[in-house]
C-alpha cells in the first residue's frame, strides 16, 4: 500500500564507534522510487548509514523509520517483515561459498516462505533473476569460480528475488573495484530494476560516473553531516569546497602529506 | 619524576590494566552465556523441521563422518602405547593379564573421551571457527540478517547439535579402536594370551566405565560447538582475526574439555560411590 510517508526516514542519526563520531545528527528522507545516492570520502560512515536503514546497526541517538514505522528500537524478529521488504547488495557481495549461484539467489525466498516450500517455483524465480542480470548457465557454479563483476550480478539478481520484489534495495559501493565496461552494465541494471520494479534505490559509492547515472537525488556525506543535496548535475557542480575536491577527486590540502630531507 | 610518583604511577597503570581486562573477561562470559542460550532456544524448532534437518545433517557429515579416521586413529594408538607403557610393570607383578582392563577402563572412562574431544576440537572446531570467521569478515552473517534468517539459528544451532550428538559416538569409535589396538599389541608384540585377556575385560570393565565416558563427552561436544561458534562469530576483521579466532577457539576448548573431565569426574566418582560402593580394579 502506497502511503504519504517517505519510504525511508532518518531523524537526527547519531552514531559513534569509540570515540569516534561517524555519523552526527543526520536527517534523511528517502523519495518512493527514486534512487539516492550518497557519495562521500572512505570511512565518513556511508556504509553506516545504509546498515542502519535496515537494522543491522542500532543508532546512539534518533529515530529510523520505514513506511511510517518507528524501526530502530524494533527487537530481531520483528525486523524480519521489515526486511522481507528491503534488500541490501553488500561491498563485498557477501554471497555463500557454500552454495550455488542458483541456491544463492533462491535464499531470500526460501528463507522468508512461511509453510511448505514450492522449491519449483522458487528455482524457476531465481532462474528468472539470474537471466535478467545476464547469468543463464551459471547457475551450479559456487561463487569462488566467478569473476567480481559476475558476482556482483549475482549480488544484485538475489537482491530482487523476492516475491513480490522489494520495495527498496540499498547498494553499497555497487561498482567498486569493476571496469569501467561491467560498472555501466551494473549502472543500467540498478535503473533497470528502478524502472521495472519501481524499487527505490538507496546507493552509497565513490564512482562519480555511477553517481551521474543512477542518481535521482544526491547528498554527499562529510565528518558525518550531508553538506551537499542535490539531481545529480547540481551536487557535481557545486562550488562548496569540499564537495567541489571530491567530486573532482582532488586530495584535501591536509592529506598531503610531504617529505623533507 | 620522584621515584614515589613514578611507582605509584606503574602501580595505577597494572591496576586499571587488571581491571579492565578482568571486566572485559566478565563481559565476554556473560555474552558466550547468552549466545548459548539463545543457540541452545532454537533446538526444538529445527528439530522438528525439515528446514532444520536440512541443515542439521550436512554439519553431520562435516563434523563426524570426516572426524572418524582422525577419532578412530587417535583412540588405537593410545590404546597400543598403554601397554606398552604398562606391560613391564604389571608383567613384573605376575598381573600381566589384568593389563588390558585396565588400559580399557582408563580408555573407556578417560583417555576415550577426552582425546576424541581434543582431536575434535583440532579439526571439527577448527574447521568451523574458520569458516563462521570468515562468513563473518566478509559480511555473509550480515546479509543473512538482512534477508531476514537469523545466524544463531541458521549456522549455529545445527553445528551445535551435530557436535553434541556426534562426540559420543567418536568417542565410543575411540575406546573400540583402543581396545583393538590394546589387544593387537598384548597379543601380536608381547605374546600375552588373548583369552585372559577378554575374559579380565569382562569381569572388570563395567557398563558404568563406558557410560561415564561417554556421558562426558556430550558435555565436550557442547563446548566444543559453542565455543567455535562463538569464537567464529566475534572474531576480529581479516586473515590475522580469522587465524586467531581458531587459535583461540582450540586452546579454549582443550582448557575447558580438561576443566569439565575434572568436575564431572568428581561427580561420577561420587555418584558410583554413593551407589555401588568402592571397586577394587586388581
Amino acid at each position: 500500500m502506497e502511503t504519504d510517508h517517505p519510504v525511508i526516514e532518518l531523524r537526527r542519526v547519531s552514531k559513534s564507534f569509540g570515540r569516534q563520531r561517524v555519523l552526527d545528527d543526520i536527517d534523511l528522507q528517502v523519495e518512493r522510487g527514486k534512487n539516492t545516492v550518497i557519495i562521500g570520502r572512505s570511512g565518513t560512515g556511508k556504509s553506516v548509514l545504509l546498515k542502519h536503514i535496515v537494522g543491522l546497526l542500532r543508532p546512539d541517538r534518533g529515530e529510523v523509520y520505514f513506511e511510517g514505522q518507528r524501526v530502530d528500537r524494533l527487537h530481531e524478529r520483528a525486523w524480519v517483515p521489515i526486511r522481507r521488504q528491503i534488500s541490501f547488495v553488500f561491498q563485498l557481495n557477501a554471497l555463500f561459498d557454500s552454495m550455488t549461484v542458483l541456491e544463492n539467489v533462491a535464499f531470500p525466498m526460501t528463507e522468508n516462505t512461511t509453510g511448505r516450500i514450492d522449491r519449483e517455483k522458487i528455482r524457476h524465480l531465481a532462474a528468472k533473476c539470474l537471466e535478467l542480470v545476464g547469468l543463464t548457465g551459471f547457475e551450479k557454479k559456487r561463487p569462488a569460480e566467478l569473476s567480481g563483476g559476475e558476482k556482483k550480478r549475482v549480488a544484485l539478481a538475489r537482491a530482487i528475488a523476492m516475491d513480490p520484489p522489494p520495495k527498496v534495495v540499498l547498494y553499497d559501493e555497487p561498482t567498486a573495484g569493476l571496469d569501467p565496461q561491467r560498472s555501466d552494465g551494473i549502472n543500467k541494471l540498478i535503473r533497470q530494476m528502478q524502472h521495472d520494479f519501481n524499487v527505490t534505490g538507496v546507493v552509497v559509492t565513490h564512482d562519480m560516473r555511477s553517481t551521474a547515472e543512477v542518481g535521482d537525488r544526491v547528498l554527499v556525506l562529510w565528518n558525518g553531516h550531508f553538506v551537499a543535496d542535490g539531481t545529480a548535475q547540481e551536487v557535481l557542480q557545486a562550488q562548496e569546497p569540499h564537495v567541489r575536491r571530491f567530486v573532482q577527486g582532488i586530495a584535501e590540502p591536509g592529506d598531503v602529506v610531504t617529505f623533507t630531507a | 619524576m620522584p621515584r614515589s610518583n613514578l611507582v605509584a604511577d606503574s602501580l595505577a597503570r597494572v591496576g586499571a590494566g587488571t581491571i579492565k581486562g578482568v571486566t572485559q573477561a566478565l563481559l565476554n562470559f556473560g555474552r558466550f552465556w547468552v549466545f548459548s542460550g539463545y543457540a541452545a532456544s532454537f533446538i526444538p524448532l529445527e528439530m522438528t523441521s525439515a528446514r532444520g534437518w536440512r541443515r542439521f545433517l550436512p554439519q553431520c557429515f562435516q563434523i563426524g563422518t570426516r572426524s572418524a579416521p582422525v577419532v578412530m586413529l587417535t583412540g588405537m594408538f593410545i590404546g597400543m602405547v598403554l601397554i606398552v607403557q604398562g606391560w613391564a610393570q604389571f608383567d613384573a607383578a605376575n598381573m600381566a593379564d589384568r593389563l588390558g582392563a585396565i588400559v580399557i577402563i582408563s580408555l573407556c572412562q578417560e583417555l576415550g573421551p577426552v582425546l576424541a574431544g581434543v582431536m575434535l576440537a583440532g579439526r571439527a572446531g577448527g574447521a568451523l571457527t574458520a569458516e563462521l570467521g570468515t562468513m563473518n569478515v566478509t559480511e555473509q552473517l550480515l546479509a543473512l540478517r538482512s534477508m531476514g534468517a537469523d545466524p544463531i539459528r541458521y549456522l549455529v544451532t545445527p553445528r551445535f547439535v551435530a557436535c553434541v550428538v556426534l562426540t559420543p559416538l567418536l568417542t565410543a569409535y575411540a575406546d573400540l579402536m583402543g581396545t583393538l589396538g590394546a589387544w593387537g599389541v598384548y597379543v601380536l608384540v608381547f605374546q600375552g594370551q588373548s583369552e585372559p585377556f577378554w575374559y579380565n575385560a569382562r569381569q572388570t570393565v563395567e557398563m558404568w566405565d563406558l557410560n561415564s565416558g561417554l556421558f562426558k563427552s556430550i558435555f565436550f561436544g557442547a563446548a566444543i560447538g559453542l565455543v567455535s561458534c562463538y569464537k567464529g562469530f566475534h572474531c576480529k576483521p581479516g586473515a590475522e582475526g580469522v587465524g586467531q579466532a581458531c587459535t583461540q577457539s582450540f586452546v579454549t576448548s582443550f582448557i575447558l574439555i580438561l576443566m569439565l573431565d575434572l568436575f564431572l569426574g568428581f561427580l561420577l566418582n561420587g555418584v558410583y560411590s554413593a551407589w555401588f560402593g568402592f571397586r577394587s580394579l586388581v
